[in-house]
């Protein structure tokens, strides 16, 4: 049967408000998605009935409470199809995942002069700044891939870019931005071809695609709750688990340790050696739920609905006169996140308007600023979907736009 | 519509025509702002006796049309009558929309009255202002000490 979005949607309860007097067309999933109640309800009934410190109680609400944080843990594996629960870091968020292997990795192999990283252009600030960061520290020498003008990846330069100098390649599956989906098999082949370790940031990805890091081709990836269902505050990072012992602690504290004497400390095993810390307990077992809750639906039945709404999106923001849309202009190899710019009208003013009429959407530079200076724009808007997304939201917008050009015109 | 209060007309058309934009020499102090959230800059030129204030920038109509505004009222005035404009445009900004705006001090600029009750915009009309006054400092002129932003 084919995806029911209005059943979907009562799941929801913020869809039963109004913005400005206006029901709520929430065009913004990319930045943070909304909640099930199936989420609220499991997360409440914790906080409620089961609370309790994990991984150091004898006691039942402890017991319970690390039985439902490492049963999250288990579920969220299965679900990126990971090959034990143990390869499933929890974090504060993708941006924490990145610093973490930036940190740790950094040290892992001695990175030096002479050692190169390499990003893209299309990075989100956080797969960005971290890598500079260590670069900074080491002296080791960031390099970068461009974007083209139909905004995918530029591969062109990919033999000089990789080479045997090249000891880690981090970049992003899904671009926040331009909604590009990058299909990274070349550059993973030749990264490991000369033994660099690829980690793909999927912010962008995991809530929307069904993904196998089995088959993904990369050692590591990033992925957040709040932008699949989940609550804020909670974040994950797989690794293969070899790799994930080889790795030193980043932050450090309780938890995470083996033995502990005046002298010095040994370290836990992966995943409890990179959670120092009581970590974000009921925000986990929440994102086991939205992971539930994506499941009960299903990755490839929600990706289908989201290529279905992109598709006409693209039909309906070309129909509008002035709009300029970046990135992709079919839905193959992109999803559901489209930034545009409506010709002589700042985005800030454009989501203004939009937002007197209730329909939300993101605008600015997106945590992604080298993005829009490629395109040669201060700042984009941008309007992105998810499973909840309809036709006459993307309507919504497409009236909304008219209206902008009115007050602008 | 709630906009109304926002996208003054006075605000539209300074943004679509704006007073005294594109940068010029000869000048004492200059400074480049940006706002960090949503990219827009401005860089603002001061002569050290303020008879010539000039500037340029990329940004929405609010920050725009705000520069406009702040050329039209405090070129060619005195530091003090500069210091009394930008004190009074920053409280109102600040205000919540509490504060009723006096024309007399702040002509065209009372049409920002609006804008502080958008609190995700005030940083935007403020940006100019804040770029003038270390503009100012840099000219060797103090246009007193502004709130602090918070916004």
């Amino acid at each position: 049967m084919s995806f029911d979005v209005e059943r979907v949607r009562k799941d929801f309860p913020i869809f039963e408000r109004e913005v400005n007097g206006h029901p709520l067309v929430y065009l913004d999933s990319a930045n943070t998605s909304q909640k099930p109640v199936q989420v609220l309800d499991v997360m409440r009934a914790h906080q409620e009935r089961y609370n309790g410190n994990v991984s150091r109680s004898v006691h039942t609400l402890g017991t319970e409470s690390t039985e439902a944080y490492e049963g999250a843990r288990a579920r969220i594996a299965t679900f990126i199809g990971a090959a034990s629960p143990d390869e499933v870091v929890f974090t504060k968020n993708s941006t924490e995942a990145i610093n973490l292997v930036a940190h740790s990795l950094g040290q892992m192999l001695r990175l030096g002069p002479g050692d190169e990283v390499v990003i893209s252009e299309m990075e989100h600030h956080s797969n960005l700044v971290p890598w500079q960061l260590l670069c900074e520290r080491t002296g080791a020498t960031l390099r970068w891939f461009g974007i083209t003008d139909d905004g995918r990846l530029d591969e062109a330069d990919l033999d000089s870019l990789v080479n045997e100098r090249t000891k880690i390649v981090s970049l992003v599956h899904m671009s926040n931005v331009l909604g590009t989906i990058n299909d990274v098999s070349r550059i993973a082949a030749r990264a490991r071809s000369f033994g660099a370790l690829v980690m793909l940031d999927c912010s962008q990805s995991v809530p929307h695609l069904p993904i196998d890091v089995a088959t993904l081709g990369a050692d590591l990836i990033a992925f957040t709750g709040h932008k699949m269902l989940g609550p804020t505050g909670i974040g994950v990072l797989w690794g293969r688990l070899d790799l994930l012992a080889q790795m030193p602690p980043f932050l450090a504290g309780g938890s995470m340790i083996e033995t502990v004497t005046m002298g010095g400390t040994t370290f836990a095993a992966p995943p409890a050696r990179f959670e120092a810390g009581t970590p974000p307990i009921t925000e986990a077992i929440g994102l086991g739920a939205a992971v539930d809750y994506l499941t009960g639906l299903g990755m490839e039945a929600i990706h289908q609905h989201e290529q279905d709404i992109t598709r006409y999106a693209l039909d309906a923001l070309t129909s509008v006169p002035g709009v300029r849309i970046f990135g992709p202009a079919t839905v193959e190899g992109r999803g559901g996140t489209v930034s545009f710019d409506v010709d002589g009208v700042h985005p800030h003013d454009v989501g203004q308007i939009l937002d007197a009429l209730g329909v939300e959407v993101r605008v600015g530079h997106h945590c992604a600023r080298p993005v829009c200076s490629r395109f040669s724009v201060p700042a984009m808007t941008r309007a992105s979907f998810y499973l909840y997304t309809t036709t006459a939201e993307i309507d919504a917008l497409a009236r909304g736009l008219d209206q902008v050009r009115k007050v602008f015109g | 519509m709630m906009l109304d209060g926002l996208y003054q007309e006075i605000i539209l058309d300074h943004y679509k025509n704006p007073h005294g934009r594109g940068l010029r020499d000869p000048y004492d102090g200059e400074a480049h702002h940006v706002n960090p959230t949503c990219g827009d800059e401005i860089t603002v030129r001061v002569s050290h006796d303020l008879n010539e204030i000039s500037y340029d920038g990329v940004g929405c109509s609010i920050s725009q049309a705000s520069a406009s505004v702040l050329h039209e009222l405090l070129q060619g005035r005195d530091a003090a009558a500069a210091s009394e404009i930008h004190h009074a445009f920053v409280e109102l900004m600040q205000s919540r929309g509490q504060v009723e705006a006096d024309e007399e001090i702040l002509g065209d600029g009372i049409a920002f009255a609006g804008v502080a009750k958008f609190p995700a915009r005030v940083k935007c009309a403020l940006l100019p202002w804040m770029a003038f006054k270390d503009a100012a400092a840099r000219a060797g002129v103090e246009v007193g000490v502004s709130p602090e932003v918070k916004a």
